[in-house]
């Protein structure tokens, strides 16, 4: 059975659509988050936060991307995402745009653990 | 006698330009295409970045414009003739003027969003353009064809510019902080609705217009998307969905949106790229008009006794306009004074 199996598998697959559907998103939780830490819309996506980023050194962190998915509503993964910071707060001090990067991640941290996503 | 300059095009660098010479003594014609002044200046509600209304600027240059300028509207000139040291120019059959210097301020042409078919313009009926925006609010009423508020709104930049495929390789300049600046408005006129920018770059090149961005961030939440728009489709219900990638996430995006405005961008009228060819001026891949010397300068042409002013030697906000135009007359003045 499982040899006919192996037989008629000719290595084709389906992927997941890597589409962002903004419109089936949930927007949840960066409406909370806009509210906890409004300075959130101040980025404009220059980067500066992730290139002067410890965590972005060992790991795929980026503040720049993560605040790009919270607002696109891709929620899923985040909570592990978050985690890789360490607060060091290296980014406030070079943000351009004054952003208060270490409690935007206290605030989307504490909204993916309490918001019905 | 005093000498005679034929000034072509009464928006706001011809206004400028014939106010500056007839104040200098020169006898000005003033020759418009249509019938009343202004330009494009007359179709815009509000101005970046203050956001004055466009009207107590056009009303200023009207009232400035100096009396003893011979004002001739409804003549769109069709050829400019050089005749030893005078022009000939002419409208037509029935109109024509002699004189010793010629100032073009032939301005610019919206782009036809037409021709982007991809973007639904004229096929779907919530794309609308800039221009359209301004009219809108102009009138007071921003609603989708249904007469239903539009509860999201989309502006893609770069309409007709940045486009090979639109045939225009270069950037207009005054669109992406024209969409920020209508972007805002809508959130003024509009608090419920939600705002999306469709931008390549953002090109906040003058002042104040950084924190005219930032406020549209700060204060209304403004959303900007950099990605350029793929197309656009209409669904069942008339809204508009469109494709992007959002680039700084590098994933396709699709949203739907009730109301698109394409931020049109400026191009050499016709009428402009006529008389050059009649003239045998050189010719750019811009087809905006060539200054002898762009930085030096950028009002004189390649025939004596012909100038530039204005946006028909390349995009221009209304400030740089007028400072354009008053640098042209300057050079008039020198040219008729040697």
């Amino acid at each position: 059975m499982s040899d006919i199996k192996e037989k008629v598998r000719f290595g084709f697959t389906v992927n997941k659509d890597r589409q962002i559907d903004y419109d089936a998103n949930s927007k949840k939780l960066a409406s909370t988050v806009i509210i906890a830490e409004p300075s959130l819309n101040l980025c404009i996506s220059c980067g500066t936060c992730a290139a002067t980023c410890t965590a972005a050194q060992f790991t795929d962190f980026s503040l720049r991307r993560l605040i790009l998915l919270v607002r696109r509503g891709e929620v899923s993964g985040l909570e592990n995402e978050v985690t890789k910071c360490m607060l060091c707060g290296k980014c406030q001090l070079v943000c351009p745009r004054g952003v208060n990067t270490r409690n935007l991640i206290l605030q989307i941290h504490k909204a993916l653990k309490n918001t019905v996503l | 006698m005093s000498r005679h300059v034929a000034v072509i095009g009464a928006g706001a660098a011809g206004l400028e330009a014939s106010s500056a010479l007839a104040s200098m003594g020169f006898r000005v014609t003033l020759v418009e295409k249509e019938d009343s002044t202004g330009g494009h200046v007359k179709d815009w509600h509000a101005l970046f970045p203050n956001r004055r209304p466009g009207a107590e600027v056009l009303d200023s240059l009207r009232k400035n414009l100096d009396p003893g300028v011979n004002l001739v509207t409804g003549k769109p000139v069709s050829a400019i003739k050089p005749n030893g040291k005078t022009f000939f120019v002419e409208s037509g059959n029935d109109w024509q003027t002699e004189a010793d210097a010629v100032l073009m301020a032939t301005g610019f042409s919206l782009f036809d969003a037409r021709k982007k078919e991809e973007y639904g313009y004229r096929i779907y009926d919530n794309v609308i353009t800039s221009a359209d925006l301004e009219a809108a609010f102009s009138a007071g009423k921003v609603t989708m064809k249904n007469g239903e508020i539009p509860k999201r709104i989309g502006f893609v930049h770069c309409v007709g510019s940045r486009d090979e495929k639109a045939g225009n390789i270069y950037c207009s300049k005054v669109c992406c902080v024209t969409a920020v600046k209508q972007a805002i408005e809508i959130k003024e006129f509009l608090p419920g609705t939600e705002v999306f920018c469709f931008y390549m770059d953002l090109r906040m090149f003058g002042r104040h217009y950084e924190e005219l961005y930032k406020e549209a961030q700060e204060k209304y939440n403004v959303q900007f998307i950099r990605g350029r728009l793929s197309e656009s489709t209409e669904d069942h219900n008339g809204k508009v969905i469109l494709k992007v990638e959002d680039t700084l996430l590098g994933k396709p995006l699709k949203i739907g949106v009730d109301m698109l405005v394409l931020m049109a961008g400026m191009e050499s009228p016709s009428g402009t790229r006529q008389l050059r060819d009649m003239l045998h001026l050189a010719k750019d891949n811009d087809n905006f008009l060539i200054p002898s010397d762009a930085h030096l300068s950028a009002n004189i042409s390649e025939i004596p006794g012909l100038f530039y002013a204005g946006t028909c030697t390349g995009p221009k906000n209304i400030a740089d306009t007028l400072a354009d135009a008053r640098s042209a007359a300057l050079a008039v003045a020198k040219y008729l004074k040697s």
